[in-house]
């Protein structure tokens, strides 16, 4: 059995959730460590767009930015800024977008904006950058997040990119053309959104995790799937795949 | 080589920006994370403009730096962070304490800002996005509307044109009068552009007509809309160009440690941008060694044949 951090358990169970011949909308750091992981496993053929306008980056080293050149260097196309969200985000082209940000709630809405008060903010964050254009806009959204409970909370302060919104009811007469909110995974489990309601729900407990201890670091009680799985624990070839791509542990830390 | 004669927009820098600046206007340094014109930016802040609209999605650590010296009234931007480093704290020290000043925001989403220069560039009413909706942002700008789709009903989000006063774009190479060479990550820079009412590029290089000629698809930018040309090599350290140099993550990462106080920003920019002439000098205070890491591999792209009978 591999040895593993819990970032390098989230990456292995990010990656998997990605098919061959996807594209994908990718961040830097962990999302990208999770896209190259399944390239060089289950998904060869996955596309890799950057919201920089890179899209089908073959990236020689472990990109710094989302910018960065080496993502130019050796892509299938370059576009520019408003060609990358008009015609790959709003035209449909992008299957999967990773997205995160300061707090999650539980109907997977996302804040990157501010805490606190929009006029009056604790804290002021980037902002929506692509986010909310992506949340918008592709088939499934992945959020890979340490389970904390300053992210989890009940309801955003400030709502930068829907996830099911006030639930998905509320998310359908939005008609946004995104699939919205698909997978939500942290270092203690998977959540996905239950059908009906679009609330978010334990699917599988990471290796070694109880309920109770996700109970514990979430501020409400978060559903839990009829069917509840125990993730399958990250196997040697995950884990030095994913270890030869980030060799100076930039992001697995 | 048929050179043309000089139509007179070549200068320096420290013209451009006197020429083509003034105080109150709206701006918008070009550039997404790729060619981003750090050397208009600080000639802007040595020639003390004041009151200035700032747009950029990212306004990056350039606009960082015109925030801290003091040249902003108001920012209009998408993602305000240090890409891949964390905090603009400039940005956010005149956000939330005023210092040096308060500033005004004017916030979207990347989609919504870079379709504000399309619906500039393209002199439309209004450009309608599927983003926006569900999202708190809208509630909060006054510039973010619904119409409703006259042909199904729906509501749908709507952003106004960006038209500024002024765009500084940068690229690997033009020629004299300006028509412009560039590749890698094109961002903005064709919208910048043409939403702009004047437009200055700042160049790697200044070629001759027919090597721009010999390659047309790459001239995203037409002389007959540029008013000013600089030549202006390392225009964008810490910022990259693509061939050329590539982007200084340390100093974005140094950026974070030269700005967690006021004054401390103040002291690096009196050494780095009061206490130069230009760019050149610049440069010369910038280790050799760093500028040797900086150099990329070269890979060429195979020509094309753009011949007619």
């Amino acid at each position: 059995m591999a040895e593993y951090t819990p970032s390098e358990l989230m990456v292995a169970v990010a990656a998997r959730e990605l098919r061959d011949h996807e594209t994908v909308l990718v961040g830097v750091g962990i999302p990208n460590l999770a896209a190259n992981l399944a390239r060089k496993l289950q998904a060869p053929n996955l596309n890799m767009v950057y919201e920089s306008g890179a899209v089908g980056s073959n990236p020689t080293r472990m990109p710094l930015s989302i910018g960065d050149p080496c993502l130019v260097t050796g892509a299938k196309s370059i576009c520019s800024m408003y060609e990358q969200f008009a015609y790959y985000l709003q035209g449909g082209k992008i299957d999967v977008g990773f997205l995160g940000g300061a707090q999650i709630d539980k109907y997977g809405n996302i804040n990157s904006t501010v805490i606190g008060s929009y006029q009056a903010p604790k804290v002021r964050l980037p902002g929506s950058g692509g986010a909310c254009d992506i949340a918008s806009n592709v088939k499934k959204i992945i959020v890979i997040t340490p389970h904390e409970k300053r992210r989890f909370v009940e309801k955003v302060d400030f709502l930068t990119s829907p996830g099911f919104v006030g639930g998905k009811q509320n998310w359908k007469q939005l008609k946004l053309q995104g699939g919205g909110p698909y997978a939500v995974i942290t270092n203690l489990c998977t959540m996905k959104f239950d059908e009906l309601t679009g609330e978010m729900t334990v699917v599988s407990l990471h290796p070694g995790v109880t309920i109770e201890k996700v109970w514990e670091n979430t501020p409400w009680k978060v559903k839990v799937a009829d069917k509840l799985g125990t993730t399958p624990e990250p196997t040697e070839k995950e884990i030095s795949t994913l270890r030869a791509l980030d060799p100076q542990r930039m992001y697995l830390g | 080589m048929s050179e043309k004669m000089d139509s007179g927009k070549l200068m320096t820098m420290k013209e451009a920006v006197s020429k083509y600046f003034s105080d109150g206007d709206t701006i918008y340094l070009a550039g997404f994370t790729h060619m981003i014109p750090f050397a208009a930016g600080h000639e802007i802040i040595r020639q003390k403009k004041r009151g200035l609209t700032l747009c950029r999605a990212t306004p990056d650590i350039i606009y960082d730096q015109m925030i801290a010296a003091g040249s902003c009234k108001k920012v209009v931007f998408s993602y305000a962070g240090n890409p891949g480093v964390g905090s603009l704290r400039c940005f956010r020290r005149a956000l939330e304490k005023g210092q040096p000043n308060k500033i005004e925001i004017d916030e979207y989403s990347h989609f919504g800002l870079c379709g504000r220069l399309f619906a500039g560039a393209t002199n439309m009413p209004f450009l309608p996005m599927r983003t926006n909706t569900g999202s708190d942002l809208p509630p909060q700008n006054k510039n973010m509307k619904t119409v409703k789709d006259p042909y199904t009903g729906d509501e749908i989000s709507v952003v106004p044109p960006l038209k500024p006063d002024v765009a500084v774009v940068h690229v690997q190479r033009c020629d004299m009068n300006g028509n412009s060479h560039i590749w890698g990550i094109i961002g903005e820079q064709k919208d910048a552009a043409f939403a702009s009412k004047k437009v200055i590029i700042s160049a790697e290089e200044i070629v001759g007509e027919d090597l721009i000629r010999s390659d047309p698809n790459r001239t995203l930018i037409p002389d007959f809309v540029v008013h000013a040309v600089v030549h202006e090599p390392w225009a964008c350290h810490p910022s990259y160009v693509q061939g050329y140099y590539d982007r200084d993550n340390e100093f974005y990462m140094q950026w974070d440690e030269i700005t967690k106080e006021h004054d401390s920003t103040v002291k690096w920019m009196d050494e780095w941008v009061m206490g130069v002439e230009n760019r050149q000098q610049y440069m010369k205070k910038l280790a050799s060694e760093k500028i040797l890491k900086l150099l990329p591999k070269p890979v060429y792209s195979a020509p094309v044949n753009y011949g007619s009978v």
